[in-house]
This record gives C-alpha cells, sequence and structure tokens, in this order.
C-alpha cells in the first residue's frame, strides 16, 4: 500500500546535492503526489536546488533561500511562502552545521564558539521555524526532522553534533507539546549514517559505515529513500495518533 | 592512465561545471577550477563511487589538484 499526499503541501528544507536526506525525502513526498516548496542554505546551494526539482515529477515553482540562524530570514521566508503557497500541511526540518575540527578528537576541546554553531544551526534552528510555521499549518499538520544516535548515546567524533542532537530531540518534545493544541506534530528521524555531504565531515566516517553492515540487525546501510518514504508516513493521516517521538530508521542498530 | 584520466576529467566537468580543456593535470580544484570547500568533498565522494572505492579523510586532504586523484586512483587499482 502507498501512501497518497495529493493536494497536501510541504516545505522541504536542508537540500544540498543527490545524497542529502532532505533530497531522500523530496523523491518521496513527491511520488507521492505532494506539492513542495524547497528552501536552501544560501545562494551557493541555489542553482544545485533548482537543477534536482527540474527532475522531479510534480511541478515545484517555489524555492526560496531561507538562512536559518537569522530570525528575520526566516519570517521573511514563511511570510513569501504563506504569500504564494496559503496553508501548508507540514515541514522537514534537515538542517545541521558543525565546524569540520569539531568533529573529531577529544570532544572536552570543543570551542565555545562551535558549541554555539551547532546548537544554533542543527537545534535551535527548528523551533525558530516552527513559531514562523505554525501558522500557516491551519488545519493541522506534521513536522519532521533528523537526528542520529550520537544524539542519545556517544558515537566516536560525533562529539559537538551528538549535544546539539540531543537538545534537538528535547525541543521536538516541547514543540509537540505546545503544538499539539493545533493538531501540529512533531517527530524526529534518527537516521542511520549516510553517505552525505554533512556525513564526509565526521571524522573516520567510512568506519561508521562498516561497522552498521556488520553489526545492525539488518546487515546493511541505511538509505535515504528508506528515510524519505518513513517521512511520507509521518507527514500521511496514517501517522495521526504520533507525535514526540523519535523512530529509528538504522537497520536497527539502536537496539544494540 | 589514459582510461583514468578520462573517467577523473568526465567527473570534474560534470561536477563543476568547467570546460574540458580546463582539467590539465596541474590544475587545481579550488585555485583553477573554482571549487570551494563543499566542491572538494562532493569530488572525492563521486570519484569513490566512479572508482568503487574508499577515500580517506586523510588522503583526501592530499588530492588538491587533478593530476593528484588520478595519481592517487591509479596507485589503488
Amino acid at each position: 500500500m502507498s501512501i497518497s499526499l495529493k493536494d497536501k503541501t510541504f516545505v522541504v528544507m536542508g537540500v544540498a546535492n543527490k545524497r542529502s536526506i532532505a533530497w531522500g525525502i523530496a523523491r518521496s513526498l513527491d511520488a507521492a503526489g505532494a506539492n513542495l516548496i524547497f528552501t536552501y542554505a544560501g545562494e551557493r546551494f541555489e542553482k544545485p536546488v533548482r537543477d534536482l526539482v527540474e527532475t522531479l515529477e510534480g511541478n515545484h515553482e517555489l524555492i526560496l533561500p531561507c538562512d536559518v540562524t537569522s530570525d528575520e530570514d526566516v519570517e521573511k521566508c514563511f511570510r513569501t511562502i504563506g504569500e504564494q503557497a496559503g496553508k501548508i500541511d507540514g515541514l522537514a526540518h534537515c538542517i545541521a552545521f558543525a565546524k569540520t575540527e569539531e568533529l573529531k578528537g577529544d570532544f572536552s576541546e570543543t570551542s565555545r564558539d562551535g558549541f554555539l554553531v551547532a546548537q544554533n544551526i542543527s537545534a535551535y534552528s527548528l523551533t525558530v521555524i516552527a513559531k514562523y510555521a505554525k501558522p500557516l499549518m491551519t488545519e493541522g499538520g506534521s513536522i519532521v526532522t533528523l537526528t542520529y544516535i550520537g544524539g542519545e548515546r556517544v558515537m566516536p567524533n560525533y562529539n559537538v553534533m551528538g549535544v546539539a542532537k540531543a537538545s534537538l530531540e528535547m525541543s521536538v518534545r516541547y514543540l509537540a507539546h505546545d503544538l499539539g493544541r493545533q493538531n501540529i506534530r512533531v517527530n524526529a528521524i534518527s537516521a542511520g549514517p549516510i553517505r552525505t555531504l554533512s556525513a564526509k565531515g565526521v571524522g573516520d566516517f567510512n568506519t561508521i559505515l562498516k561497522e552498521i553492515e556488520e553489526k545492525a540487525p539488518l546487515h546493511r546501510n541505511t538509505t535515504p529513500e528508506e528515510v524519505g518514504d518513513t517521512a511520507a508516513f509521518l507527514f500521511s493521516n496514517m501517522s495521526r495518533g504520533i507525535t514526540g517521538e523519535v523512530i529509528h530508521v538504522d537497520s536497527g542498530y539502536h537496539i544494540l | 592512465m589514459a582510461e583514468v584520466m578520462e573517467r577523473v576529467t568526465k567527473v570534474i566537468v560534470d561536477r563543476l561545471g568547467v570546460d574540458e580543456s580546463e582539467v590539465k593535470p596541474e590544475a587545481s580544484f579550488r585555485d583553477d577550477l573554482g571549487a570551494d570547500s563543499l566542491d572538494v568533498v562532493e569530488l572525492v565522494m563521486e570519484f569513490e563511487d566512479e572508482f568503487d572505492m574508499e577515500i580517506s579523510d586523510e588522503d583526501a586532504e592530499n588530492i588538491k589538484t587533478v593530476g593528484d586523484a588520478v595519481n592517487y586512483i591509479e596507485s589503488k587499482k
């Protein structure tokens, strides 16, 4: 049975290239017939995102810049979305950043600035986005963000990003509590490691992939398609009873 | 060698949108071909896919020119 998201509109934030998990989500939602709006992090990503969106089935014309470190920018972005699209039914927050030098070596060496940058872009951004997206979800909605097991327990080199993901996961719960009154659900997908541009910034990433193949119950690595299909479920009416949840799409690695 | 150079060139042309004639062994990704730091990471990932190999972080740091990439790939075959 496949999920239909026809006549639904979702904002996909954070596509960087064809390997992005956000792109896996976009493809699943596109295949389910949804209307999509894309936001990208800065000028550098505009052309790659536009080129990718061209390849989708649906005609998704609204593609906007959104700098999540600026309240004004987030407000402006969602104001434009409101003006052009009217209501939305949800959004996929696929945004995280930490300095490469903080993603290897000792966590105890983390700089104050590096810590705050990771929290700002990877965790706080969900809250400010929820604030400005909420008024557009007039018929209820679903917010999905991406996390990683490194936010629950220590994973080599994940360091400052693990602390940011812990903060993000707790934000999911507080936001779910607030927004539930408006029938807006907030959930996270904890994806297994996927070979994305961001993941390549984590020290010794290829070794992490091998460990999953060897040890995870399903003995294979997670694909962006698997995450995309879980996101489609979380955006659909089939998941209407689920909020404040972290769903692991990781070949079962989290049970070990 | 020629075959690796050809495939490396194709990856670079597709990825960076540069003209084939600019892709010379001595050309630096950053200084001559206009790549930013993310482009370089993307290129390394494309090489890994194209040649079905793994390039470690330490090795990737030393791949700065087209020739570096070709030599590295040749040495691992």
